[in-house]
């Protein structure tokens, strides 16, 4: 069960209070109406599902109810870090292993 | 009875305090410190199961968590009944109920023994996939008939007397495993200042110590123990935890430990004692101080009772007394086997020889058992074993330098004990259980921990490191490293000294080969539990299966309650070379939690019966109760469902409930929607973006249905949102989506538009709600107000804030069944006392309660939606019928907009929500029924819809649906056909949803 640090509560506190919501980053285009049908699609549905490094989105849901972002190793469930929503990571996948993600969506 | 097998003094048990056990419906006598299987030992029980596919007769085999026989029921009572007890491991106490799970009439004088026999060479590996694959409708059947023969333990059929519980613990060093390794760990880390805990499976710390005759400074190991852990418990940090097996080890260092405290004591635990705790431990570091198991060797007929393992043997006389036989045979690898025949016979019984399969060996050990005049038979093998209830005597022969042939003549030999050691293997289980792959090591002949991301160490036996001495040394570092590791400073401990002894290489050998080819051989045993062979896995290779977990699941190998503790790595050995692969190219399985059986009592603690799930109340839940209504489940919501009185069927209460809202009045009980507050000054125009129509304009003062689309395009909830000041509203949700909405609003607030200045707070339970709706609504309200509430000061949509029943209230002139209505609400605890104002207020105007269905009826007499009913993901609001809700106008591009224009969802033929009326009026389709247009055509025939909402209406006199039919909105008139699953068909038109009262003026006077 992971154990997982709150950048909001700045506090360690179990997996049961939390919710994973999916992959981070994925920012909803400012101007729907300018997407073509393939990109409103790709943003709906499409995800990576790395194996290693990957950002996710996680909200504090029986605890201060806000959302943050995490950096997990999805192999060895490693927490790399967790941040705030607006900031950026700072552990990033390997060049190879991004390769490999994209290799697999294609 | 006299326990024939038991020594007159020594061992670890109390001999002023004799106990009486049942055994198979027979009384026995133990000792208080026995384990049930040292005491059935003691007693000369030599078959203690039969075995899951052949039949064949077995007996005790190891003294620990590893045993595969030993395996019994427990329970004086019904409601007492314990399956899966391993006998190795259960404490004995006074009054101990046991049985054997299978064999019939019983394990003595099986029937299934002859048919095992002959059924036996005709159940190969995968037998059951084989055999019992068609038809898949017998399965159940095949399944229980399976079961019932395999003597798998059952569970009690009544409930269970004792209370189980949970416990959360944290630790600085969590250590697992009260062998010298880890009590050496625990002293060092406790000596440090650190919060530890450590847990042993056995009931008392010791671990390999308590089996054996070592001297640690020159004094009984006992000694050495009871210092520590009278030292250990001085410290007010240090958690001590004895019959406590660590089953899991969890991401970031979260371990489970299931604690059983008072399975020794009784069949019932005393009172005010919970049975079995379970601790869930985080702990900031670990010490795995697992030990390791013994290994048998794999052998002809090599599970004839009599057949054991050379540790287990030495246990039984050194902690028990108890020596489970007369004449001995020892067939080892490796120089620690010795040892069972060095205390076979200082407890004076007669080893006839020591058969070892090196060709020469120089160890300590080795040295002792020449000294003693022992019979050492080198180079050599047990190559078959005599006997079907206990063994009777050995064949032994000489074997090739590598041990795959037997080269020399077969002698054969009296005995009534095989004690076989094929080596250790580390207990790698724990350590494995996050994922982390053992590595295999030729000089310890076994897997150990591999690398791990989890903050942990190892020491001692885990390690391969079945010396005291290096156990302790190994505790002892893991103790300063873990102090180390979290910036306490090291301490002084000094270890006890040891002496250590000469140890010759052991040899890898796993399978004794035979003078036939294992095929033909006599039965070769690699898995006890599931009756698993050497020919079995062999055949299994043959048959194309070359990963170990396709091997595995072929054979069954490691699938019992043991999960293979004592057979899986010869199994893979057996593999490895039936393949022509090395051990670690094979690989192992992986390991999983639990480690061994546990009680679901334990897995659910206090979490059964009214525990089990949260039920949410309304303030008004008595009320509902003392009427007598039915309840229905809504999300964790109890709803009154319907209001019968005496006798009425369901039916004639819905239309009793139904006719009474549409002729008189009739109360809900609303209070499980979901109410989420909203508050800031962009609140308006956050709600324009999340609902898909128009909010700018709503006056403070009015109410506003709206619906809620993912960006998809597709409905999810739908409810009324009420402007109660310039920047402040109420919204409501479907009971049972307000957590999934609220969550909804709270993501784009904080990911997507984080600059918006708007406030969400639920705020459901705070609030309770009455409606009262139906042509007398009004005039029932007037009795409890002096607010103006006729039509032109309080008009539809509107909503006002007055005193009902002397209560502040808030109160929404909205309809959900079409008719006048109120939805009165006010602040929680005056919920029931205005409840109980108007039903009796209500008396004279005809006022009726009505549930969940009777409200189901009526909003579908108007084609009122649900969200989640008449909804399921791939409805837009254009598919509802519903474009009235759909604003365009709105300059942000809210939530949905975009999803419904893509070109799926502006497509012709789409399914759409229609009205559809039965042709027969009596005949209700059910929900769920298919809509075909050729009710004659081939199958299978092409589906237009499908019934989502079916009712019969009382008001009406004909029954009522909605449903979806391709295109559906430009076929009214059409008729469409419902086969049913008896065969016939009902036929319907397809009409507006809309009913009752079409024009809607009932909800507006």
């Amino acid at each position: 069960m992971l154990h997982i640090y709150c950048p909001h509560c700045a506090e360690y506190r179990v997996e049961e209070e939390f919710h994973a919501v999916g992959q981070a980053h994925i920012a909803r285009p400012l101007d729907p109406e300018a997407c073509s049908d393939q990109e409103w699609g790709e943003f709906l549905f499409f995800r990576k599902n790395p194996r290693g490094l990957h950002h996710e989105l996680w909200v504090h849901a029986a605890g201060c109810r806000k959302f943050f972002n995490m950096t997990r190793d999805t192999q060895s469930y490693e927490i790399k870090e967790v941040y705030k929503i607006g900031e950026q990571p700072s552990f990033v996948a390997s060049p190879a292993q991004q390769q490999t993600t994209s290799g697999a969506q294609s | 009875m006299t326990q024939q097998n038991r020594l007159n003094n020594g061992g670890r048990i109390d001999r002023s305090t004799p106990l009486t056990f049942t055994y198979n419906g027979k009384k026995y006598k133990g000792y208080k410190g026995d384990t049930l299987a040292s005491a059935m030992l003691a007693n000369g029980i030599d078959v203690v199961a039969r075995s899951f596919k052949y039949s064949r007769p077995r007996g005790i085999v190891a003294a620990g968590a590893e045993e595969p026989n030993a395996v019994l029921q427990l329970g004086a009572t019904e409601a007492t009944q314990v399956p899966n007890v391993r006998a190795t491991q259960q404490e004995l106490f006074d009054g101990l109920v046991s049985a054997s799970t299978n064999g019939w009439p019983s394990v003595d004088t099986d029937i299934m023994g002859v048919i095992g026999k002959i059924g036996g060479n005709m159940m190969p590996p995968g037998f059951y996939y084989k055999t019992f694959m068609f038809p898949e409708s017998l399965w159940d059947t095949y399944e229980s008939m399976i079961r019932k023969a395999a003597g798998i333990g059952r569970a009690p059929r009544e409930k269970d007397p004792d209370t189980y519980d949970t416990i959360n613990q944290h630790c600085d060093v969590m250590i697992v495993g009260a062998g010298p390794a880890g009590l050496a760990a625990a002293l060092t880390a406790a000596r440090g200042g650190a919060r530890v805990i450590i847990a042993d499976e056995q009931n008392e710390f010791g671990g390999s110590l308590l089996n054996g005759t070592e001297k640690l400074d020159g004094k009984p190991a006992s000694e050495w123990i009871h210092a520590v852990v009278e030292e250990l418990s001085t410290y007010d940090d240090v958690i001590l935890l004895p019959r406590s097996t660590v089953n899991g080890y969890h991401d970031h260092n979260f371990l489970t430990i299931h604690e059983r405290r008072t399975d020794h004591l009784a069949d019932i635990a005393p009172v005010n004692m919970t049975r079995q705790r379970m601790h869930r431990v985080r702990a900031k570091w670990v010490v795995l101080a697992t030990g390791a198991h013994e290994r048998p060797l794999v052998y002809a007929n090599n599970d004839v009772p009599g057949c054991m393992i050379t540790g287990a043997v030495s246990a039984y006389i050194n902690r028990y007394s108890v020596v489970p036989g007369n004449d001995l045979v020892v067939m080892t690898t490796n120089d620690y086997g010795y040892q069972a025949a060095l205390d076979w016979a200082d407890a004076g019984r007669n080893v006839v020889a020591i058969v070892d399969t090196r060709d020469a060996a120089i160890g300590d050990r080795i040295e002792a058992a020449r000294q003693r005049g022992l019979n050492i038979i080198l180079g050599s093998a047990v190559i078959e074993v005599q006997g079907t209830k206990r063994v009777t005597g050995v064949s032994v022969a000489a074997l090739n330098s590598d041990g795959t042939k037997v080269v020399g003549s077969v002698t054969k030999l009296k005995a009534d004990t095989v004690a076989t050691s094929g080596g250790w293997s580390p207990v790698i289980h724990l350590s494995c259980h996050t994922g982390s792959r053992p590595v295999w090591s030729d000089s310890v002949v076994g897997f150990l921990p591999g690398p791990t991301p989890q903050k942990q160490l190892t020491a001692g036996g885990t390690n391969g490191q079945y010396e005291t001495s290096t156990a302790l040394q190994e505790g002892l570092d893991a103790g300063q490293k873990a102090l180390a590791n979290i910036s306490l400073t090291a301490v002084e401990v000094v270890l006890p000294k040891v002496e250590t002894l000469k140890v010759a290489a052991p040899m890898s050998l796993f399978h004794i080969p035979h003078l036939k080819p294992t095929s033909q051989a006599p039965k070769q045993f690699v898995d006890y539990q599931t009756d698993v062979t050497a020919a079995g896995i062999e055949i299994a290779c043959r048959e194309g299966f070359e990963a170990i977990e396709h091997v595995k699941r072929y054979t069954a190998m490691g699938f019992g309650t043991d999960q293979g503790k004592l057979g899986n790595i010869n199994g893979m050995a057996v593999a490895a070379k039936a393949l022509n692969k090395s051990i670690p190219e094979t690989g192992t399985t992986i390991f999983r939690p639990n480690y061994t059986p546990i009680a679901f009592g334990a897995i659910i603690g206090r979490n059964c019966g009214a525990l089990f799930e949260p039920e949410r109340y309304t303030a008004m839940h008595k009320w509902h109760v003392e009427q007598g209504a039915m309840f229905e489940d809504v999300g964790q919501w109890k709803r009154p469902w319907y209001f019968p009185k005496d006798g009425e069927s369901m039916q004639q209460t819905l239309n009793r409930e139904c006719l009474a809202v549409r002729n008189a009045v009739g109360i809900l009980d609303a209070s499980t929607l979901g109410k989420i507050d909203i508050q800031g000054k962009d609140a308006r125009e956050f709600l324009g973006r999340v609902y898909s129509n128009a909010w700018a304009k709503l006056a403070v003062g009015k109410c506003r249905y709206g619906l809620m689309c993912g960006e998809d395009g597709m409905v999810f909830d739908d409810g009324v949102t009420a402007c109660l000041g310039e920047n402040h509203f109420l919204m409501t949700t479907t009971s049972g989506g307000a957590a999934h909405v609220y969550e909804w609003l709270e993501i784009y607030h904080q990911t997507e538009w984080p600059e918006l200045e708007v406030y969400f707070n639920t705020v459901t339970d705070h609030w309770s709600t009455a409606t009262i709706t139906g042509p007398n609504s009004r005039k029932l309200l007037e009795e409890l107000t002096d607010f103006d509430v006729t039509n032109d000061n309080f008009r539809y949509m509107d909503w006002k804030q007055i005193t009902v029943a002397g209560v502040p209230a808030r109160v929404f002139r909205i309809s959900f069944t079409g008719e006048l209505s109120f939805e009165i609400n006010v602040q929680a605890n005056y919920g029931m006392a205005v409840w109980e104002k108007l039903i009796e207020a209500g008396d004279k105007h005809g006022l009726t309660p009505y549930g969940t269905e009777t409200m189901h009826v009526l909003r579908a007499e108007k084609g009122f939606i649900i969200a989640g009913q008449d909804t399921d993901g791939s409805v837009h609001p254009f598919d509802l019928g519903m474009g009235w809700c759909v604003s365009n106008q709105k300059p942000f591009s809210y939530i949905g907009k975009r999803g419904m224009s893509r070109s799926d969802c502006v497509r012709e033929n789409r399914k759409q929500l229609v009205g559809l009326k039965t042709k027969d009026p009596k005949q209700v389709i059910p929900e769920g029924s298919a809509a075909v247009l050729d009710p004659k055509a081939p199958m299978p025939m092409p589906i237009e819809g499908h019934i989502s909402s079916s009712y019969w209406s009382e008001s009406l006199g004909h029954s009522i649906a909605m449903g979806f039919i391709k295109g559906g909105l430009d076929k009214m008139g059409d008729t469409v056909y419902y086969p049913l699953a008896d065969g016939t068909v009902i036929e319907a038109e397809i009409c507006s949803p809309i009913f009752f009262d079409p024009k809607g003026e009932r909800q507006n006077v």
